[in-house]
């Protein structure tokens, strides 16, 4: 298990210069969070990897670019989401350019329609090997440009400026998607624990 | 539930996520709980929404590592091979 430094410890002079400890410093801080971000997106390993592979590959190439005006993790991240995109988009017959569609830019539209008070639930019954089975399906389900705001906002932790960055979107969409996805899963939960606190009545 | 606080539902809905963030302002802080007090679907959409944010955080730790044969090959990939000891502790 590698420890994630944190970006105080690299030196974008150096990396700038060749250094190739640097890099592999750098490597080494930031390669867990990247595989993990693709192996949620993509839900495979191999896939996964790949992404990490072009992702390290880019920035390789692309370092003299990198102004530093955001973090170099979010810079990664960036870049990251790209190479996924590229691998999602592989081999499907249509791609669709302007993924944004207009229901994502605002909230009028939502309107939960499940009311189960589930939230007082044991967190031993909500942290079940089942419950975090149903969330990960809930999560994939997502719509992809959903999902990505999702997981680097709540999965990855970023903040809804980094997230903005990340995907090249205003924060005030950030915001929209996050919601439109939070909602979209807790609706999603509240069917699943729905179920099993009914279940739960009939075996009394 | 009563007519006059329900047209706030949907208003409300729109600082969800700052509010379970913890990122709104104390005076709109005020005004969910006062409504949630008196509007049982939208306390149980508050709870139930940040319940679900703290189990994907909660689901989420601890992180897993890189494994150790996806480092290798990523190394190798990088033409760092020569920096393929362990991570420093």
């Amino acid at each position: 298990m590698i420890e994630t430094t944190s970006q105080a410890d690299i030196s974008l002079e150096a990396l700038r210069t060749g250094d190739h400890a640097e890099f592999a410093r750098l490597v080494d801080a930031y390669s867990a969070p990247i595989y993990r971000l693709g192996l949620r997106m993509l839900g495979n390993e191999q896939d996964a990897e790949d992404v990490l592979q072009n992702t390290f590959l880019s920035a390789l190439t692309h370092l003299s670019n990198f102004e530093g005006r955001s973090s170099v993790l979010t810079w990664l991240y960036r870049i990251a989401v790209n190479e996924s995109l590229m691998v999602m988009r592989r081999g499907k017959s249509e791609v669709n350019v302007d993924d944004t569609e207009s229901s994502d830019e605002t909230i009028e539209d939502l309107s939960p329609s499940q009311f189960v008070d589930w939230g007082a639930l044991p967190e031993d019954e909500l942290l079940s090997a089942e419950g975090k089975q149903a969330l990960d399906h809930a999560i994939q389900k997502l719509p992809e440009n959903l999902r990505m705001v999702f997981l680097l906002r709540d999965i990855q932790e970023l903040s809804i400026k980094d997230t903005a960055e990340a995907l090249g979107l205003t924060e005030s969409n950030v915001k929209v998607r996050l919601l439109r996805a939070r909602l979209s899963l807790r609706e999603q939960l509240s069917i699943y624990y729905g179920e099993r606190i009914n279940q739960e009545k009939t075996n009394d | 539930m009563t007519e006059s606080t329900h047209s706030n539902c949907k208003s409300l809905l729109g600082s969800l996520s700052d509010y379970v963030d913890g990122e709104l302002g104390a005076e709109l802080c005020r005004e969910i709980e006062k409504h949630i007090a008196e509007c049982d679907d939208c306390r149980i959409v508050v709870d139930t929404t940040r319940k679900t944010v703290d189990l994907v955080h909660a689901s989420n730790h601890p992180q897993a590592g890189l494994p150790d044969e996806v480092r290798d090959r990523l190394f190798k990939r990088l033409n760092l091979a020569d920096y393929l000891k362990p991570p420093a502790q």
